[in-house]
């Protein structure tokens, strides 16, 4: 019987997969897919809640509109910035962007 | 729930299995493109979860929104940000060893507390999009306000951001 845990336990593993991408990337678009992986796995956690426990489920599913909304909001200016980024630098290499660093 | 049987079982592990192949896709793959593919298989994988759990409207949201509309963002950002070699336009860098680690670690602590704790299951429920309009249009009204400034904000910052402007110096 398919419960609230296994739910939990694949978005367990997806935001692992997330942050595993995100550390070990290096190219700049390919951290902000590895941001929406983990976004993707919140939002799972939030519906099975909503689905199994929640006492409003309603609100879950409301907060997880929200997520997709600011996520749709990051992607967009986030690529503008690694575009920017590339016209101004000629890359999108994350370890390359070190400017601040001294 | 009582209501779930064979069929909602087999979906289920249908679908979290193409999830988590085609993430680890994402993340393992060399060519930018294959994990920008990947992302869209992704995406449809939890829109897919979402049916399993009856939240058909955020499944429909999920499949418009991401797979539809970030994928193809993000399948733009690579083409406007490559001119070299494609097969492997990502590679990982030097911190996968304590990347890694941290990854497992956080797996670790969240199979943990997610296979030791009781959860108090039996409420919850199934939403229907009507429930959710109702909600918006009343005690979330100003947050789904605030949602719309801040989706108009993006839009007007990344057209400024892609027009680009002079550097001052």
């Amino acid at each position: 019987m398919i419960g609230l845990s296994h739910y939990l336990l694949v978005g367990a593993a997806l935001f692992a997969l997330g942050l595993f991408g995100l550390l070990t990337k290096r190219n700049l678009i390919a951290v902000l897919m590895s941001i929406e992986l983990m976004l993707n796995s919140v939002n799972i956690n939030l519906v099975a809640f909503s689905r199994y426990t929640a006492s409003d489920p309603v609100a879950g599913q409301v907060f997880s509109l929200f997520i997709i909304a600011v996520a749709a909001a990051e992607v967009a200016v986030g690529l503008a910035l690694a575009y920017a980024i590339y016209r101004g630098r000629d890359t999108v290499s994350v370890d390359e962007m070190d400017w601040l660093k001294w | 729930m009582e209501s779930t049987g064979l069929m909602h079982t087999l979906a289920f592990f249908l679908l979290s299995g193409i999830t988590l192949a085609a993430a680890a896709g994402v993340v393992f793959k060399r060519n930018l493109v294959h994990s920008a593919f990947l992302l869209s298989v992704t995406f449809l994988g939890v829109a897919g979860l979402y049916m399993t759990l009856e939240a058909e409207f955020l499944a429909a949201v999920q499949a418009l929104v991401y797979s539809g509309a970030v994928a193809v963002l993000v399948v733009i950002g690579v083409m406007l940000t490559h001119r070299e070699d494609m097969s492997c336009s990502n590679p990982p860098n030097k911190m996968i060893v304590a990347g890694g680690l941290a990854a497992l670690a956080i797996v670790g602590v969240l199979v943990w507390a997610v296979l030791g704790t009781a959860w108090n299951t039996g409420k919850g429920g199934i939403v229907d999009a009507g429930d959710i309009g109702r909600r918006f249009l009343t005690d979330f009204a100003p947050p789904f306000e605030a949602v719309a400034l801040l989706l108009l904000a993006a839009l007007i910052g990344a057209v400024v951001l892609f027009k680009g402007g002079k550097e001052q110096s």
